[in-house]
């Protein structure tokens, strides 16, 4: 029986990462086309802890959940963590290992497929199974200029696929899961990297840009400081979260921890404005699946507007004060 | 203290034009050192000014042209600069990459502390090597570091910006860590580095060299590879340019931008 087999991450906060849910429904969907395939998740948490996560695999069409509980997993490890995911992997032996491209799948997914010499495709935008019945991973590549469909010679065929790329289940899929207890063999194992302590960020903006209705983002056009004066000014008067490209934040003009993109956030609020953004692929990816996107930009052939609803050709300097006056005698 | 600095050369992908058979166009494209892996030459740089003894080791794999990347290294204040060249490196994926690098390292430069890779390339944004290299030579990595303190002769702590907060790790040498932007400002080439740069004797390693056969590298070493590569495409409607202001102002109330408190 064929099997996906996906990493669930449990975050500081004690709780699943919701990238799992988003991995689970596409899991699935792969699933039907290899012979409905087993779906089933690797969990990897201190002494105690899973049973709070049961009913959410149970709720998401998980056949099998294999955990592996021990007191020192309370912090995440490469060392240890990549041990059991090895060890798991060649007990089960999965077809495709999906990883949450987060920091920690991030740092997690390269130790395991090179431990298990296979490849790695990392930070996909399009999941398929072909008609040889592989998996094809589809990412963007130099700077989001090239699309490119990705193939693996070996197994486990393993990708990594980024926060909010794709949707979780509209509704629970219940299933009748197993949980398999493992008895992690890590007593002998020494890490050579120690924990020393984790201070939590102040910086709220990560959290406040994945529930945010509206954002504001502005990039290289936005030129200086006074220019992210005026995009807050107005991001203000719609009620809306400000975000930067890249070029924005290589600019010193904004904090990497709000930047857009593939080596950033993706976010699918209901409104997107580009200000001063050109849309280099490397942003699209991360805001194209907004309900409505609208760009302001001074070069009418830039890539922005052909992925917006709406627009305006124009310097977003006087663009940007005459809009905000304009939407709050709109307000009034 | 000995650190190898890995280093990748990239094109400058905000400079990257299509080709009328919508392909990339390469030719005439500047090469530029990755911008992560100028993050890492400081961070070597730094440790270099604040601890005695410290030699730095500058290394990238890539046709013979990738040399100008070491030599710029060279001038920013790294100490030597090793090219591993190969035409049998080509269309070598994350794995066979982390495989050759950390083979050159096994048999040429076996003798190392710290090795200090960019945590990104951006023209292939994988993030994968680093942790590939530090897996192939059986070290401990730490990935997305912001800082590097508290240094001495067998071990570093690294802070990780990650999600939720700022994690800080330490390990003992010898060790690969991964580095984002750091804290500091970014550091400029002196007129006597650039004369350092020009006379500096670059080392080049064939596959030969560091032993390795056609089957362990390049695109026969690689369990991925390219099976289509095509333009990005959009499916949203014909993009409605407005006139001015006040029709902008329209179209955001439209989309539910002024009813959202």
């Amino acid at each position: 029986m064929s099997n996906i087999l996906l990493y669930a991450e449990v975050t500081k906060e004690n709780y699943i990462h919701t990238v799992l849910f988003e991995l689970a429904y596409k899991a699935q969907e792969l699933a039907k086309k290899l012979n409905n395939a087993d779906v089933s998740a690797l969990l990897i948490c201190k002494t105690g802890l899973a049973e709070e996560f049961k009913e959410a695999f149970i709720n998401s069409g998980f056949d099998y959940v294999y955990i592996a509980e021990h007191d020192r997993f309370a912090n995440y490890s490469t060392e240890l963590y990549s041990k059991i995911a090895v060890d798991v992997i060649n007990e089960v032996k999965p077809e495709i290992v999906l990883i949450g491209a987060t920091t920690q799948g991030r740092d997690l997914a390269p130790k395991i497929s090179s431990s298990l010499h296979t490849g790695l495709t990392a930070d996909c935008t399009g999941l398929d199974i072909n008609e040889k019945g592989q998996l094809a991973a589809t990412r963007p590549t130099f700077g989001g200029k090239l699309m490119a469909t990705i193939l693996c010679k070996t197994l486990p065929q393993m990708a990594t696929v980024r926060p909010k790329v794709f949707k979780p289940a509209p509704e629970n899929i219940v299933k009748d899961t197993k949980f398999i207890y493992i008895k992690p063999d890590i007593d002998n194992v020494d890490t050579k990297v120690k924990f020393v302590e984790f201070v939590k960020g102040l910086n709220t903006a990560i959290n406040e840009l994945d529930s945010a209705d509206i954002i504001v983002a502005g990039g290289k056009g936005m030129k200086n400081e006074a220019g992210f004066e005026l995009l807050k000014n107005f991001a203000e008067s719609i009620g809306a979260c400000i975000a930067a490209s890249r070029g924005a934040v290589e600019m010193g003009l904004a904090p990497v921890d709000i930047q857009i993109g593939q080596t950033g956030k993706t976010v699918t609020p209901k409104l997107y404005i580009a200000c001063g953004i050109s849309g280099a692929i490397q942003h699209i990816v991360g805001m194209q699946d907004s309900d409505k996107i609208i760009a302001i930009n001074t070069d009418e052939k830039a890539p922005i507007f052909e992925i917006s609803d709406c627009g305006i050709v124009g310097d977003a300097f006087e663009i940007l004060p005459k809009l905000t006056t304009e939407i709050l005698n709109n307000k009034e | 203290m000995k650190i190898i600095v890995c280093i990748k050369q990239v094109p400058d992908t905000t400079d990257i034009k299509w080709t009328e058979n919508n392909t990339i166009q390469r030719e005439g494209v500047e090469s530029i050192i990755n911008p992560y892996d100028v993050y890492a030459i400081e961070e070597a740089l730094k440790l270099k000014q604040n601890l005695e003894n410290v030699e730095i080791t500058v290394l990238t794999m890539g046709p013979k042209q990738a040399e100008s990347i070491l030599r710029q290294a060279i001038a920013l204040g790294c100490d030597k600069g090793v090219l591993i060249s190969d035409k049998k490196f080509a269309g070598a994926d994350t794995y066979a990459t982390g495989k050759t690098i950390a083979s050159a390292i096994k048999s040429k430069l076996q003798d190392y502390d710290l090795i200090i890779c960019g945590q990104f390339a951006i023209d292939g944004d994988t993030a994968q090597t680093g942790p590939s290299i530090a897996n192939q030579l059986g070290i401990p990595q730490i990935t997305f570091v912001k800082e590097l303190k508290q240094c001495d002769s067998s071990s570093i702590c690294a802070v990780r910006q990650i999600e939720e907060g700022f994690e800080t790790l330490k390990v003992e040498f010898p060790a690969l860590v991964c580095v984002l932007k750091g804290i500091e400002e970014t550091t400029r080439p002196l007129i006597n580095g650039f004369i350092k740069a020009k006379n500096a004797c670059i080392t080049t390693y064939s596959m030969d060299d560091i032993g390795l056969t056609p089957e362990d590298t390049g695109i026969k070493g690689s369990p991925t590879y390219v099976s289509k590569a095509f333009r990005p495409v959009h499916n949203r409607e014909k993009c409605e340019i407005c006139e001015n202001c006040i029709a902008l102002a329209e179209k955001i109330k439209e989309f539910g931008g002024l009813n959202i408190e």
